[in-house]
């Protein structure tokens, strides 16, 4: 720094002693040199990440927006605004608030569907995002504290779409919100409490609007900021992951610098989110509160659904049965103080499979660590199919989670495909059991199966289809050998075998490692191994004659 | 007309011509069908209930019975009314296509006269809610009272922007897009397949009538936000989100990456 003060350096132009004076203060090349010269390599699967970022910066520009005109207050009004099917209807000041950047403010209704579109566009995004990470193992060492922050990430989101859903006041996101209501209180003994903090009183009270629209505008976006800060200086730290390829290791990323490519790019992306997210603003209608009209609790709308992706947690609500086998579900348990009601049908549903899978989620990278014992840093990625097991563990969560989604939407499935209501609802009862089961079987034999199409091909080439009668009456077929880069793709990974109980310091095999052997097992026994330099040394040179046809299929293609 | 057929080798000549015979077809169709709309009067004379219990016994009598007193395959129609006959014919369900969770709606067999004279018969076995009067179906009522009392009473099944719901065992609640007023009305009164009967003492006929309006206001306001996605709610907004969104997201992340690696 002292010597960049002490420079004697004077730019010629206007603009160059603007940024001199600057960067004399600031240090501004200095963080441009870092960082215009890391490396992100380029794959579209590696996009997602940023399109959440950009997402979450066009929610920031649009919910400002939105917040001048909007007005939280529960407050009884009159609708006296344009839109005549409500015009003279009671409702809350919220509704009308919003009715009137619906249909009085100027690019009101504009805004609000690029805010609600871009919500379920980041929300969706960090899905993706987080299922290219399990998929191809980008959460292994050093990267599992990362994982973790996108995982709070989700969660935030969620919240932050939730209570963000809820402020229009009208009658879907009223309903969403008593079943909101309902979970809370269907918590042991302290349930009623919490809902009576919350609301401020009985359910709706005056008072949860405004608190839900603090949480939506300052805390939870507020906490975002936090984790996206956090999130992005790990990715700094420990560099980008990259796919398999020669030359790629895990000391190296090979890709563009950020400088001036990969900047370009990322910024020219950023404005075909915010194009993409506007025009579908523009033509498709989002959350039509005018629709629904203001919240009352009486009535409620056929298909009534929360969005997305409070979906799978509606879903598992409606396929919990209230009775079983002729026992209710719900008990009334009298305690010293009073009779209490355990409400199993309401609670199981809504908090055991988002607990299961949220927990899941935060502990698989601990899980695999411990079941491999794999303590190496990896910066090269898993081809899904190399992970094999992993890749079924994510498949059968991923059915676990799209059955309850789906149940989420059983209504419409019964009108739109023809079916009976009650049947969608036996058929996903069944598929929430055994669908992940199934996708756990059916992922592992094709990971395994496509590996030993990969070693077939590594080993003896692709098929032409091209049969050659050798001189002396032998029919062979072609087989066209790949070239070198194309073979490193299919033997370049690794292939943990499974390990058995390694005894500890006093030579005992403990009951805990052997159960890690037994899981390593699961893992690991039915492996494929990828063809090694001996096997395709061997595989190359087994037949002399093959060489020789093989010698005009390799002209022709130079030819060509 | 020189000029007309000079180009009539012209690349566009087809389809011209085609706009033409269609926009011909659908501008007479709309007359012939406007001139069917012609509304029956409500009172009917001896002789349309004769006429009407002659198409009764050769097209209904198999299941309802002779005298529809009914039989194990249909209920008895002494005393439903002729708003349930004109509604039932006049929309298709009847004669039912087939035995299911419900009668499904299908292209009207009977024309309006022959459904007015059923109606007559079937009105004259037995006094019941009658066809409703031509000022409650003007759709001239207050559409924000037919929106609130169409909210409480009937968007739980046939949901609030009216796009239809699923009920239990496959029975369903239709979109009401494009049904008559009448029909509406006399869905109100006699409660058909699986609805409930809105009787004049739980919603008055003017209410009716409001709720009357506040289907034609936003069947003919059509959707303020762009395209309604099926009036869903928030499962086709995702859908589209997922498939559409997603999926235009991801060719400009491959278009963007295409050029290395």
């Amino acid at each position: 720094m002292s010597a960049a003060t002490e420079s004697t350096y004077t730019p010629a132009t206007a603009t160059g002693r603007i940024t001199n004076f600057v960067d004399q203060r600031v240090g501004g090349s200095g963080i441009l040199r870092e960082f215009g010269r890391k490396v992100f390599p380029d794959h579209w699967s590696f996009m997602f990440g940023e399109v959440a970022l950009y997402t979450f910066v066009i929610l920031l520009l649009s919910g400002t927006f939105l917040t001048f005109f909007f007005d939280p207050s529960m407050a009884e009004s009159t609708y006296n605004g344009s839109y005549v099917p409500l015009k003279g209807v009671d409702m809350s000041v919220a509704m009308n608030s919003t009715l009137n950047i619906s249909f009085d403010v100027r690019g009101g209704l504009f805004m609000r569907q690029v805010h609600h579109w871009s919500a379920l566009l980041f929300t969706a995004s960090i899905a993706v995002h987080m299922l290219r990470v399990f998929f191809t193992g980008a959460f292994r060492k050093p990267r599992e504290l990362n994982w973790v922050v996108g995982g709070v990430l989700l969660i935030l989101s969620l919240a932050d779409g939730f209570t963000g859903y809820s402020l229009p006041d009208d009658l879907l996101s009223g309903n969403g919100l008593r079943i909101i209501q309902g979970v809370i209180s269907s918590i042991p003994v302290i349930g009623t409490y919490i809902s009576f903090f919350l609301f401020g009183g009985e359910f709706p009270g005056t008072a949860i609007i405004g608190r839900l629209y603090v949480l939506h505008i300052l805390l939870v976006p507020a906490m975002i900021l936090l984790m996206i800060a956090i999130h992005l200086f790990m990715v700094v730290v420990h560099k980008h992951t990259q796919y398999p390829g020669p030359g790629r290791n895990d000391r190296n990323v090979v890709g563009y610098p950020l400088g001036p490519v990969y900047a370009a790019k990322a910024g020219g992306f950023f404005f075909i989110i915010f194009g993409v997210i506007a025009l579908m603003a523009a033509f498709f209608t989002i959350n039509p509160i005018w629709n629904y009209g203001p919240y009352d609790p009486s009535p409620i709308s056929a298909g009534t659904q929360p969005d997305w992706y409070i979906g799978w947690v509606d879903g598992a609500l409606r396929l919990m049965p209230g009775w079983l086998l002729g026992i209710p579900l719900e008990w009334n348990i009298p305690l010293p103080w009073g009779v209490n009601t355990l409400s199993l049908n309401v609670l199981l549903p809504a908090l055991v499979p988002a607990g299961i899978v949220f927990t899941v989620l935060f502990a698989y990278p601990w899980i695999e660590r411990w079941v491999t014992k794999d303590d190496r840093e990896h910066h090269v990625l898993d081809r899904p199919r190399n992970a094999p097991t992993r890749t079924a563990i994510g498949m059968a969560g991923f059915t676990f989670y799209c059955v309850l989604w789906a149940a989420a939407s059983s209504d419409l499935i019964a009108t739109h495909f023809h079916v009976s209501l009650n049947d969608v609802i036996y058929w996903l009862r069944a598929l929430f059991f055994i669908g992940p089961i199934i996708a756990f079987t059916v992922t592992k034999r094709i990971a395994l199966a496509l590996q030993r199409k990969d070693r077939e091909i590594a080993l003896h080439g692709r098929e032409t289809g091209r049969i050659v009668r050798l001189p002396h009456g032998e029919y062979q077929e072609v087989h066209a050998q790949l070239d070198d880069y194309k073979r490193y793709k299919l033997v370049g990974y690794e292939s943990p075998e499974p390990s058995d109980g390694v005894p500890n310091g006093n030579g005992v095999v403990t009951k805990q490692e052997r159960r890690r052997a037994m899981i390593s097992r699961l893992f690991f026994e039915d492996r494929v191994a990828p063809a090694t330099p001996a096997e395709l040394e061997a595989a190359h040179a087994h037949a002399p004659v093959h060489e020789q046809i093989e010698e005009p299929e390799r002209l022709k293609e130079v030819s060509h | 007309m020189k000029a007309l057929s000079q180009r009539r080798r012209h690349p566009l000549a087809a389809v011209a011509l085609l706009l033409m015979g269609l926009m011909l077809t659908g501008g007479l169709y709309a007359v012939a069908t406007t001139v069917n709309k012609a509304k029956a009067d409500t009172t009917y004379s001896a002789d349309d209930a004769h006429e009407g219990g002659k198409l009764f016994v050769a097209n209904c009598a198999t299941c309802h019975g002779m005298g529809a007193s009914g039989s194990p395959d249909g209920p008895s129609l002494v005393g439903v009314g002729a708003a349930a006959v004109d509604f039932q014919v006049g929309t298709g369900r009847m004669p039912m296509q087939l035995q299911g969770p419900q009668a499904q709606q299908k292209p009207k067999q009977f024309n309006d006269e022959q459904t007015r004279q059923l109606a007559a018969y079937v009105a004259s076995l037995g006094a019941g809610p009658a066809v409703p009067e031509e000022k409650y179906l003007d759709g001239q009522g207050d559409a924000a009272n037919g929106g609130v009392l169409f909210r409480v009473n009937c968007a739980m099944c046939h949901n609030a922007a009216a796009a239809g719901g699923a009920l239990t065992r496959g029975k369903f609640a239709p979109a009401l897009a494009g049904v008559a007023n009448s029909h509406v009305y006399e869905a109100m009164i006699t409660g058909p397949q699986n609805m409930p009967v809105f009787n004049d003492a739980n919603i008055t006929p003017e209410g009716k009538r409001d709720i009357i309006t506040f289907l034609d206001t936003i069947e003919a306001n059509g959707s303020p936000g762009g395209a309604d996605l099926g009036s869903l709610g928030p499962v086709s907004e995702g859908l589209f989100i997922w498939i559409a969104g997603l999926g235009v997201v991801i060719a400009f992340t491959i278009w963007l990456t295409s050029r290395t690696s």
